[in-house]
């Protein structure tokens, strides 16, 4: 769980793909200054990667909110998209999932690689990710 | 010859491309990188690939499926190809992604991927 209110590092906007990139060194730097380790590290801006990937490719491009939680010591991001929605999560976040190109590992994957992963998806609004790690 | 964009450099040593990622590549660089390296097969008529990826912290399953491609296409031009430099936190986040680096061989650094070259075309 987020244990606290976050402060707001950065929020970007997600349009190709050196945004994802951009969201990539923000989530890193925020953890550097938290003292994450490099597995750590590793494992949370690979997911990162993926879902803000998502929402380019996928929902129409998005944004991203980093927010660091330093007395808790977490990192979480919000990542929202324009997109049409996903018509059902359960499916979607199965491995070898797919409804492009990719390989289908890209959601159940990046769930696996946080300590907090929601998702919503309304039709409205599209995609809305919430993820954080504990350093 | 050697050539440095975006994406990656790549260098002619002894018969064998070196390929090296940069940090923080984004996806057009590495489909960018995957086409020059093909052309620069073919046209050298390389030995052997040899893809550097020491500089990457993370490796997600497009930039993965990317480096398997790479590795296919210069296997399919008759050239031998190793992965190195693969960072401890990366393998173990491919793991849990799921992912495999099918047909993709992999070596600990550039001497042992250069050595085992060596001994394959000798």
């Amino acid at each position: 769980m987020i244990r606290e209110e976050g402060k707001l590092v950065e929020r970007i906007s997600l349009r190709s793909d050196r945004d994802v990139a951009r969201a990539r060194r923000v989530v890193t730097q925020a953890m550097d200054k938290l003292g994450a380790r490099a597995l750590g590290r590793t494992r949370f801006v690979t997911a990162v990667s993926e879902i803000a990937r998502n929402a380019v490719v996928h929902g129409q491009g998005g944004d991203i909110s980093v927010f660091s939680h330093d007395r808790s010591k977490q990192v979480s991001v919000i990542c929202e998209d324009g997109g049409p929605g996903i018509e059902d999560i359960d499916t979607a976040l199965q491995d070898g999932f797919t409804t492009g190109r990719g390989l289908g590992r890209g959601l159940g994957g990046a769930q696996r690689l946080c300590d907090v992963f929601e998702i919503e998806s309304t039709p409205d609004t599209g995609v809305t990710i919430r993820m954080a790690v504990n350093i | 010859m050697s050539d440095a964009l975006d994406g990656g450099s790549i260098h002619m040593v002894d018969g064998v491309l070196l390929v090296g990622i940069h940090e923080d590549v984004t996806d057009t660089d590495i489909m960018g990188l995957q086409d020059r390296l093909a052309d620069r097969v073919a046209s050298e008529r390389a030995q052997g690939v040899v893809i550097d990826i020491s500089a990457l912290e993370i490796v997600d399953t497009f930039v993965g499926r990317v480096i398997a491609q790479l590795a296919n296409i210069a296997r399919l031009l008759d050239a031998q190809t190793f992965l190195v430099g693969m960072r401890p936190a990366v393998a173990m986040t491919l793991v849990e992604l799921g992912m495999h680096l099918p047909e993709t061989r992999t070596a600990l650094s550039l001497t042992h991927a250069m050595e085992r070259l060596r001994s394959n075309s000798g």
